[in-house]
């Protein structure tokens, strides 16, 4: 279990503030839309001072906005500082995407070569 | 669910990479395609540069090493050692990346055919979350950096 205490580094960067199991859960959450913190604790069975805490550090980064509405605050996904690993992942991606397309054209070969030739072990 | 040209990756833990894809040959010739070594020089560059080493010692304590000279001229060089051979089924091995010496990865690859179609798994799992990011970063254009960089800008923005 990661520690509710937030390390030092969590705050640095979006990647280390989404690797909290639980802060993913809020940004899950308000995936699907502008939500106040009480639908946040009641989505993950959590006290409110424990969700704060991780609303917090994703409000660091830049992962959620928050603004007021009348006496209560309304916390959404900042898709914009998310990107980066999104994008981060998609290069990793793309490159085992290119080397499986030439994997593609070995096996096409293979095959040719195995029908063609037969019987071979 | 429907392409079966593009490689999916997930990050299913904090330690781990799982990339997965599906292709139309039977599992024997994606095996062989994947443990021969003039075969692995013809598709591991994935189009960034030439293959000039491709070492398969394909038994259990056996060693492998790839090196890639990119287009850019630098050079990069992976090395490991297998584990555990299941022919046409699984391979799990070591691997090194030659610049981070330090962060050592086990890779586990799976071979899983249906109807002369070949599922490939391929999961690396690392020992720590720093090690798994640099190895996600390895071979970028831009940088984690970059992306942090980028990060830092919105933060302070909405400060």
């Amino acid at each position: 279990m990661i520690a509710a205490v937030p390390r030092a580094a969590t705050t640095a960067d979006a990647f280390n503030a989404v690797a909290e199991p639980r802060r993913r859960q809020i940004l899950d959450v308000l995936a699907g839309g502008e939500r106040p913190v009480n639908d946040l604790v009641r989505a993950l069975g959590l006290a409110q001072p424990q969700v704060s805490k991780h609303l917090r550090v994703l409000r660091a980064v830049g992962a959620v906005d928050v603004r007021g509405d009348g006496r209560q605050r309304l916390y959404r996904l900042n898709g914009r500082a998310l990107k980066p690993i999104h994008d981060w992942v998609k290069d990793y991606e793309r490159t085992w995407s290119e080397r499986f397309e030439q994997l593609d054209v070995v096996l096409e070969g293979l095959k040719k070569t195995e029908g063609g030739g037969g019987g071979d072990e | 669910m429907t392409s079966s040209r593009s490689a999916t990756v997930t990050l299913p833990t904090d330690e781990q990479i799982l990339i997965t894809r599906e292709f139309d040959a039977p599992r024997h010739l994606v095996y062989e395609a994947w443990t021969t070594p003039e075969l692995v020089k013809r598709w591991w560059h994935a189009n960034r540069g030439e293959m000039t080493v491709a070492e398969i010692d394909l038994r259990v304590g056996g060693r492998w090493r790839y090196v890639m000279v990119a287009d850019g001229g630098f050079e990069v060089a992976f090395h490991g050692e297998y584990r555990e051979i299941v022919p046409n089924e699984r391979l799990v091995s070591t691997e090194v990346y030659e610049a981070m010496p330090d962060a050592q990865a086990l890779d586990t690859v799976t071979f899983a055919e249906e109807n002369d179609r070949t599922l490939v798994t391929l999961l690396v799992q690392h020992t720590s979350k720093e090690h798994r990011d640099a190895h996600v970063e390895s071979g970028m254009e831009d940088g984690l950096q970059d992306a942090l960089d980028l990060l830092e800008q919105v933060a302070v923005s909405l400060r």
